[in-house]
């Protein structure tokens, strides 16, 4: 009786929840009319871009909404008690300890001066009146729940200590000490790498069937989400658009917005051959200036008169599936086509990569070193051994003209030394940088302007690219001026014209940085990175801070201007599905050095290098039906000052052969058309590696 | 059809110079500190300009008759032992400190931020050099080092600006230098390198522009440091030289009748501290503003 009780009560229900925040223009509505439930032992994933209202609700559930914030409407029922109009003592007393929040950036939720062991007991000695060494004895059994590592030894640690992942580790573990009812996550895995963010999705995964408690997951990562959730929620500006169950939403997607969404991520393994991406036009409306019909309205495809003037309630449309659409039967009945205003037409792009290029850049054996002093007394005057911190290590590869380089690898593997040592922005250790026939080997203050000016760079962080005292005008023209690449009297005109290029008007020349969104930033980043027509053009991480739609659309502004100038770039990603989707050529690089090397298609597939098989095993899909192969990385990646000998990987690889390993660099094995594998393991063995993805 | 539809971007063109002089006063008016800061700042800006009309008197002019007066309808504020009206000699004495004190901030600031820039955009041996030499400085007692600098060069006004600018320049150059160091790693001077732009005008265009907010703030109390030290340099008899009707000597002055004529002592007191509370309230309004606004 006690069970089918607990089945029909759900842990939250919130219905026709609206948030507003007071600001100085007033209130603005951030969350409006959310309704949705969570029972026990299921994951409600919410997903959405950012600035749709994910994270003001699960501040409202835990009433951590700030001062200017407040519930106005709508009811939040735990456990089948209101949570809404109470006192906050009452809310403590009803909550108790049911309910856990995991954030996005562990180390904000851990103490950084108390002991891993003391802040884990702490709760359960607060909480439980348990003894000292009780807690003890169940914060290790937790801590080997989680599967941390030598726990004993973790209790005694500081959280600094700890790696990003074990820390993440650490507070769901705190989060689950008290065995919540409820348990919400807050982006728990964005900060993390993808191998990384594997485990820990596997452990939530886990814990849920075991504890049986009730998630709410909120990302932006559909492949996240559709690995964790039973049930999903997309949010769209403070509004819930579609909720279904997780396969329904990622097969039978009935909201525009979701459709729309799902177009605008590259599936794994394809290419821009074979496939393009659609990004979704315009962009959210801010939460003080809603359409007065259907808020997706103004960015939809379908959209009809009606859709302006009624604003449409979240209906069932389907056993389990909601959505929040007027004409969402009819549209999923319509043939979709691509709107041709948002699709490059890239066959000339390909066409000339179809032509055998000679490499324009050429690397040899270049290594970029960090000097590190240690922290002894001998070092302080100047007798000390210096330390190196081996960011790229014996790097050698090949970019033919016109091509793409994806560089894939975790984050501390070297791909960012790596471009800023090409450019000249770090100076080198040892090897040879070529390009086109010269020398670059020099850092970019000795390089002839003629050369700095065909290496060019964008950058990942769009609010740190643009110097936010200067209008766009201004920082688009600079290099014009500097390089003369067009008389000073034309400056005006060509940077209109580089403007039209990355799809911003004239009227944006003389806006300030601040005055534009993340997308806006990145593209005249983009603009000014081709402003001096370089040869070669660097992107560092360019779409990894932005949302997918936005994302969809900077790769394929960056396609049509590479079909346009004939640039050749290195395309540096930790995504493997965008790296896939853009490069040519791909290197996975791990700890400064290359794995695996050589065309895009031929990476994706047997024969692997067992650290892209095990990659491309913790990429999440966002296709519930996808087999992936379980392949999880042990450990942490070593540190960049001390890297292990022999192959650098030996530490944590699933396919360790022996002693070999451990002692001889690997060999470089050619797999033939310039694929090669840089491993121990012979290429039959490797060849004869089941694929890691299959998707029916 | 439906495809043709654009969502127009809201933002308007550049902004007017109204609208950028309103953004920029805007965090002063949001904050009632830096608001009574700045009137009292502003009162003291104001008494200076019109000095001549506010007084009929000249502040060196000594009326035997009427020394060491309390306030009085011919003298409103008093006068002091050689007879002068108090309230000539105070408003007299805006004038000079109004131009003193940011004066020698502005030289400070020049040298400060300059240093600064250098030692932080360099690094490695510039920034040792420079930054040992700056700690010596600023390991003497500000005090001291006002006494050794004008002893050695002599009580003038000029030496004055050169004593505070010498004082006040290591701390500008730290808090410029930590600046730099962290505008520095921004993307958009290594876009600037990728433009062969030279040294001198990544500092001074790139990075300085936007290290100016705490810059701002920071001179604003300098400003009120500077007329702290004027003050405490004329009571030592550092300042400028007797007739010049100096806050500081003016107290210095009084100071042998303060039994007899307190006021004398009080007026130049009170000046020179509610010029620097304003100053600093001011200071302090602005910075929590903007920093809310960050």
């Amino acid at each position: 009786m006690t069970t089918n009780h607990r089945i029909q009560t759900p842990i939250l229900k919130v219905e026709n929840l609206a948030i507003s925040y007071e600001t100085r223009k007033g209130d603005v509505q951030a969350v409006r009319n959310v309704s949705f439930e969570i029972n026990r032992g299921e994951a409600h994933g919410i997903v959405g871009e950012s600035g749709c209202g994910k994270s003001t609700i699960a501040f409202g559930i835990v009433n951590f909404l700030g001062r200017n914030g407040k519930i106005v409407d709508g009811s939040i029922l735990f456990q089948g008690q209101e949570l809404r109009g109470r006192s906050e003592e009452e809310l403590r007393r009803l909550r108790g300890d049911q309910v856990a929040m995991v954030y996005q950036d562990p180390m904000q939720a851990l103490n950084p001066s108390l002991r891993i062991g003391d802040q884990l007991s702490e709760v359960l000695i607060v909480h439980r009146n348990l003894s000292k060494e009780a807690a003890h004895e169940k914060c290790i059994d937790m801590l080997k729940r989680v599967y941390m590592p030598d726990p004993e030894a973790v209790m005694l640690r500081y959280p600094h200590q700890l790696s990003g992942g074990q820390q993440q580790r650490v507070v769901i573990a705190m989060a689950l000490l008290n065995n919540p009812a409820l348990l919400i996550m807050d982006e728990p895995t964005t900060a993390l790498d993808v191998t990384v963010e594997a485990a820990v999705l596997d452990l939530i995964d886990e814990l849920r069937r075991e504890f049986d408690t009730a998630i709410m997951y909120i990302t932006h990562n559909l492949g996240v989400i559709a690995r964790v959730s039973d049930r999903v929620g997309v949010m769209y500006a403070g509004e819930m658009v579609e909720q279904a169950p997780v396969e329904e939403v990622f097969l039978n997607s009935m909201h525009p917005y979701t459709q729309g969404l799902m177009r605008c991520v590259p599936k794994l393994g394809l290419s821009k051959e074979s496939s393009y991406l659609c990004p979704i036009r315009g962009r959210v409306p801010s939460p003080a200036e809603l359409p007065p019909g259907c808020i997706f309205e103004p960015r939809c495809d379908y959209a009809r008169p009606r859709c302006r003037q009624t604003h449409p309630e979240l209906r069932q449309a389907a056993p389990g599936h909601f959505i929040r659409c007027l004409f969402a039967e009819e549209i999923a009945a319509q043939e979709w086509q691509p709107p041709e205003d948002l699709i490059p037409d890239l066959t000339a792009l390909m066409a000339r990569k179809a032509e055998a290029a000679e490499p324009i850049l050429h690397l040899q054996n270049v290594r970029t070193y960090y000097e590190q002093e240690s922290r002894s007394v001998a070092s302080l005057i100047g007798l000390g051994k210096k330390c190196y911190v081996k960011a790229v290590d014996d790097v050698s590869i090949e970019v033919p003209k016109g091509c793409t380089l994806g560089v894939v690898g975790e984050s501390g593997c070297g791909k960012s030394t790596l471009a800023k040592t090409i450019v000249g922005l770090e100076p080198l250790t040892g090897g040879e940088v070529e390009f086109l026939g010269f020398d670059i080997s020099v850092p970019v203050k000795k390089r002839d302007i003629k050369l700095i000016k065909e290496l060019q760079m964008v950058f990942q962080n769009p609010d740190s690219t643009m110097n936010p005292s200067f209008t766009v005008g201004h920082q688009i023209g600079r290099p014009l001026r500097c390089f003369k690449t067009v008389p000073r009297n034309q400056v005006r005109d060509e940077v209109i014209r580089l403007l039209e290029a990355v799809k911003l008007s004239a009227v944006y020349y003389d806006r300030l940085p601040r005055q534009l969104s993340g997308g806006e930033k990145q593209r005249v980043g983009i603009a000014r990175a081709f402003a001096a027509r370089p040869d070669l053009v660097l992107c560092d991480e360019p779409v990894s801070s932005l949302d997918v739609s936005v994302q969809a659309a900077v790769l394929n502004l960056l396609l049509e201007i590479q079909q346009q100038y004939g640039t050749t770039m290195l395309f540096i990603a930790h995504d493997l599905s965008v790296v896939r989707f853009f490069s040519d050529y791909i290197a996975v690089m791990y700890l400064g050095r290359i794995c695996e090397v050589g065309p895009a298609e031929a990476i994706y597939a047997p024969p692997y290098h067992p650290y892209t098989e095990s990659l491309l095993s913790a990429v999440p899909i966002p296709d519930p039906t996808a087999e992936q192969k379980r392949i999880r990385l042990s450990g942490t990646v070593p540190s960049a000052l001390n890297p292990p000998s022999g192959c650098r990987f030996h530490t944590r690889c699933p396919r360790k052969i022996g002693e070999i390993c451990e002692t001889e660099e690997p060999p470089c094995r050619d797999a033939g058309d310039e694929h090669r594998i840089y491993c121990h393991i012979p290429l039959e063995e490797l060849r004869k590696l089941e694929p890691v993805v299959t998707v029916r | 059809m439906a495809v043709s539809k654009r969502v127009m971007p809201r933002i308007s063109a550049r902004p007017s110079l109204w609208q950028r002089l309103r953004d920029a006063i805007a965090p002063v008016l949001a904050s009632k500190v830096a608001l009574v800061g700045l009137a009292l700042v502003v009162f003291w800006i104001l008494v200076a300009i019109f000095a001549p009309v506010l007084t009929p008197y000249s502040p060196l002019e000594q009326d035997a008759e009427a020394m060491n007066l309390g306030p009085s309808a011919g003298h409103p504020l008093g006068s002091d032992h050689l007879g002068r009206d108090l309230w000539a000699r105070l408003i007299y004495g805006s004038r000079l400190i109004l131009v003193l004190a940011p004066l020698s901030v502005l030289c400070s600031l020049a040298v400060g931020t300059t240093l600064g820039l250098l030692a932080g955009y360099f690094g490695g041996l510039m920034d040792e050099v420079v930054m040992r030499i700056l700690d010596a400085l600023m390991a003497f007692p500000a005090i001291l080092l006002y006494l050794i600098i004008i002893a050695a060069v002599g009580a003038s006004a000029t030496n004055v600006v050169i004593a505070i600018t010498i004082a006040g320049a290591p701390g500008i150059a730290r808090l410029v230098r930590s600046l730099t160091m962290d505008i520095r790693t921004r993307d958009y001077i290594d876009a600037a390198q990728l433009r062969g732009e030279n040294p001198f005008y990544i500092m001074w265009v790139e990075i300085l522009p936007n290290a100016r907010g705490p810059i701002i703030v920071d001179a604003m109390l300098r400003v009120g440091y500077a007329v702290f030290s004027i003050g405490t340099l004329g009571f030592l008899g550092l300042g400028l030289p007797p007739p010049t009707p100096d806050w500081g000597s003016m107290v210095c002055a009084g100071r042998r009748y303060i039994w007899a004529n307190p006021w004398a002592v009080l007026w130049p007191s009170l000046a020179i501290s509610s010029l620097v509370i304003g100053l600093n309230l001011f200071a302090d309004g602005l910075r929590e503003e903007t920093m809310r606004y960050q």
